[in-house]
């Protein structure tokens, strides 16, 4: 069996009296396509700002491609390729899109201390950055400041950034979040398109699209993992049914 | 030796319940707004001139002039916080910083213009003059007054923080915005009122202090500097954590005047830069 | 899956080409040019105001400084001062043991303040918001205090006596009339000008305006914020430092005030008069600041800071990206940088 791109070990974590991760061991293979879902308070936010390393859990440890990663800072973890998105968009308001992601190539490329030369005379990383946002449609607008974008082409630009940073594991966090159903499938065939050997591991509400677009789903509730399995697995099973229906009457649980 | 450092630790707590008056106000409202107020200096002053004016002009006595202090202070606080401060709760913070010093610099030119530059003599009641002595030291009566004022107000704001329904409302608010004004309490209203009880604080400590540091137009900055470290040391939107800030200032400050008059204001600025360095949420803050 | 990110290399279309776009903002304006020229017209045009003139232009490179900390970076500083002042006294006091020229006592004044701005950067990046107003300016007052104990090296309250600036290059002395003064302000000015320009158009200037636009983004693009935060402050105390310099070296002095927090509260001040993020805004603020201050000069200070207040308070009311800012509304869309 190969090394898995992405795999936690014993990860817990408490909020004062809230444990928000309880001995997470998840493990993704490289170049699949994971989902993760659950409740509102699952922990799913909270797993993958571990993982990113924007939260340090109380103990457990972190592997990309078998190296542990738990100590290292965003910014280095980023730079061994594991890359995020945000569920809220974070992005830049008074950057234009191709400058944001010229910034983030031109972070990969170790060009950003640079300043002496000017942004334009890099052209490699310029045209690079156009072309990221060219394979998410936003050539036309690439332009434009990020706060005056389109909200789904903001979701698009969060994807863009992300996949600047050239990862082997990206995590999204909710990509569609706000964007309205017809629009978020589309949104999820960009990122099907992307290379097979880049691993993905979502968190999506929407059960109809966590079933075409995730070879294997892992429930998380409480903090701990419920259970993974295939998309059939996982739909026929009766205490994820529980968990779902159980929570919430609302949402995505009529689309088990 | 030991009533020497006795004499000192009381002076530099008496110091210290000062500032946190001063100060208690501004570390609430800016844990609930963010809000940078460099002008509740100005709000302190304007206490201390409502009651020289009161004293001076009118012959009022000391202690009916206190309440009006507050008063005044509340009163100009919110009418400025209902107009113009409200307008920059979302800017950055050094538009807050710059609008505030700008009120500052205005207001400190209208006291100079209505009063002088001069130094306001005030003179307290006799009763609160002269000294007791115990164990060989010698604590002014005035400054046992000011410790009781002080004391006797933190446990009202202590206890209406933490037992009336208002109270729940600005814990509630501090703790987290968005989920406060989701339950359905009105941020605004409660915000208003508490910078209204912020500031008439301040104004009831500008007026105690004319006694012990006397008053004059550079009131509103040179203790708005103190009044900044108590909040950055105690952490924002905490009553405690301005106490504790407080009193670590005035015994520090009193007694590094005492002892070591060559570093000047020097050892007070050392301990917040290294205290804010280890914790820069300050000592009982919970965020920036 | 197919794959889109790198293959498919969408050709730019025609209505967009990148490079064009980014190549056009940093292209010098009809604007700049003009406004560089106009500042030789004190050489002509104002003569009696050419030492007025110098201040100005030092006062406008230190607000520069700032701008490259504040305007782009987004690190609010109340104590900026400390880096003029370290300038200040260095060229001070390594003229007055005998070493007078002053090019290079930029270069060695320069060299102090990075140092202490390396040193206190540590500091600096730690902490925000509030935590950040006050270690600036608790770092501005500590520097007082040393300067002020340090009076065997600095002269204390007396200042700094006995320095004496050797000609510029060996030619131009330091006349009476500041022209000199003048000049080599200018030049110096323009130079690191330039260099700030630079700066803010190069890969590290946008990483800069990234952290101010979203500091929790940046780390998750790889970028380093602590790292960026600390080389810009110290580029900018070393200009600040360059900026003090020049004030010890043309008017061969240097006291306690070149430290103090009323500096570094002005300066911000001057900064947002003009505008931050742009750099004009600082040169802007700067000339309207210093021009009023002498016009006003024999106002009496409450007064000056009456209304010095009331324009604060107007700027950040209804002209938040301040004077300059303001003006750039008023041109046309097609001549604007974006």
């Amino acid at each position: 069996m190969s090394e898995a791109a992405l795999a936690t070990r014993g990860l817990n974590m408490r909020f004062g009296s809230l444990a928000v991760a309880q001995g997470i061991d998840i493990s993704v293979p490289r170049g699949a396509r994971y989902a993760l879902i659950g409740p509102n308070g699952a922990g799913k936010t909270t797993l993958i700002n571990m993982i990113t390393g924007l939260l340090r859990p109380d103990s457990g440890t972190i592997l990309l491609e078998g190296q542990d990663i738990t100590a290292l800072k965003t910014d280095a973890r980023v730079k061994r390729g594991l890359a995020r998105t945000f569920q809220i968009n974070t992005l830049f308001p008074h950057l234009s899109a191709l400058e944001a992601v010229t910034l983030a190539v031109s972070e990969r490329r170790g060009e950003a201390g640079n300043w002496w030369r000017r942004l334009p005379d890099y052209s490699e990383t310029v045209d690079e950055a156009y072309e990221i946002l060219a394979s998410m449609q936003l050539a036309d607008v690439c332009l434009q400041p990020t706060h005056s974008l389109a909200y789904g082409q903001q979701r698009l630009l969060e994807i863009a950034l992300a996949l600047a940073t050239k990862p082997r594991v990206l995590l999204l966090d909710e990509p569609a979040a706000g964007v309205p159903r017809n629009e978020s499938s589309a949104l999820f065939e960009a990122i099907a398109r992307l290379p097979d050997d880049i691993t993905v591991l979502f968190i999506e509400h929407d059960m109809d699209i966590v079933f075409r677009f995730a070879s294997r789903i892992i429930v998380l509730v409480g903090g701990a993992t419920l259970m993974e399995g295939t998309p059939a697995e996982i739909s026929s099973d009766p205490k994820v049914r529980e968990v779902y229906l159980g929570s919430s009457h609302t949402g995505g649980a009529h689309h088990v | 030796m030991g009533s020497q450092i006795l004499g000192v630790l009381f002076d530099g707590f008496a110091y210290g319940m000062l500032l946190f008056l001063l100060s208690v106000g501004l570390s609430v409202t800016l844990g609930l707004m963010n809000f940078i107020n460099l002008a509740h200096g100005a709000f302190a002053m304007i206490g201390g001139y409502a009651t020289v004016t009161l004293m001076n002009w009118y012959g009022w006595p000391f202690l009916p002039s206190l309440p009006v202090a507050f008063v005044a202070a509340a009163i100009v606080s919110v009418v400025l916080e209902r107009t113009l401060f409200r307008r920059l709760y979302k800017s950055d913070p050094l538009q807050q910083v710059l609008f505030t010093i700008g009120l500052v610099f205005v207001v400190s030119a209208a006291a100079a213009y209505l009063f002088t530059t001069a130094v306001q003599p005030v003179r307290v009641p006799d009763y609160l003059r002269g000294s007791v002595e115990a164990l060989g030291v010698t604590f002014g009566i005035y400054r046992i007054f000011l410790i009781a004022v002080a004391l006797v107000i933190t446990a009202f704001l202590v206890a209406g923080l933490e037992y009336t329904r208002f109270g729940a409302m600005v814990r509630a608010a501090v703790d987290n915005q968005r989920m406060a004004s989701g339950l359905g309490i009105n941020v605004e209203t409660v915000f208003a009122i508490t910078f209204a009880l912020g500031s008439g604080l301040a104004g009831l400590g500008g007026a105690l202090s004319i006694e012990i540091v006397g008053l004059d137009p550079s009131f509103a900055f040179h203790y708005l500097v103190y009044m900044l470290i108590v909040v950055a040391v105690g952490g924002l939107g905490s009553i405690r954590g301005s106490f504790v800030a407080a009193t670590l200032l005035g015994l520090a400050d009193v007694a590094g005047k005492y002892y070591v008059p060559e570093l000047g204001a020097f050892l007070i600025y050392v301990l917040m830069i290294g205290i804010l360095f280890f914790v820069p949420l300050g000592l009982f803050g919970k965020r920036a | 899956m197919t794959t889109a990110t790198e293959s498919s290399a969408t050709k730019p279309s025609a209505s967009v080409d990148p490079r064009a776009f980014l190549k056009r903002q940093t292209r010098w304006s009809v604007f700049e040019v003009l406004f560089w020229l106009a500042t030789l017209s004190p050489f002509f045009l104002f003569e009696t105001y050419l030492s007025l003139a110098s201040q100005i232009a030092i006062t406008a490179l230190f607000a520069v400084s700032l701008d490259l900390i504040l305007g782009y970076a987004g690190i609010i500083s109340l104590g900026h001062a400390v880096f003029f002042g370290v300038g200040a006294y260095t060229a001070g006091i390594v003229s007055k043991y005998g070493w007078g020229e002053p090019i290079s006592g930029l270069f060695i004044a320069a060299a102090a303040a990075a140092i202490v701005g390396y040193l206190t950067s540590f500091i600096i990046v730690r902490v925000q918001h509030l935590a950040l107003l006050m270690i600036t300016l608790g770092l501005g007052f500590i520097a007082v205090e040393i300067a002020n104990s340090a009076d065997w090296l600095t002269g204390g309250a007396d200042g700094l006596l006995g320095v004496e600036t050797w000609p510029v290059l060996g030619i131009w002395d330091f006349d009476l009339w500041g022209k000199t003064a003048y000049g080599f302000a200018l030049v110096v000015l323009f130079i690191l000008f330039v260099v700030s320009r630079r700066l803010v158009h190069s890969p590290f200037g946008l990483s800069l305006r990234g952290i101010r636009e979203n500091a929790v983004r940046m780390p998750a693009i790889g970028a380093p914020n602590p790292r960026r935060l600390q080389k810009v402050y110290v580029i900018s105390a070393a200009i600040a430092g360059v900026a003090g310099a020049l004030l010890t070296q043309t008017t061969e002095f240097a006291s306690l005030e070149v430290l103090g927090f009323q500096r570094s509260a002005d300066l911000a001040i001057i900064l947002i008069l003009g505008g931050t993020g742009r750099l004009y805004g600082a040169i802007i603020g700067a000339i309207i600041f210093m021009v009023a201050r002498d016009q006003l000069a024999d106002m009496n200070p409450q007064y000056w800071y009456f209304w010095i207040g009331l324009l604060l308070m107007a700027v950040v009311l209804f002209l938040p990206d301040g004077i300059l800012g303001g003006l750039t509304r008023l041109v046309p869309a097609r001549w604007r940088k974006p």
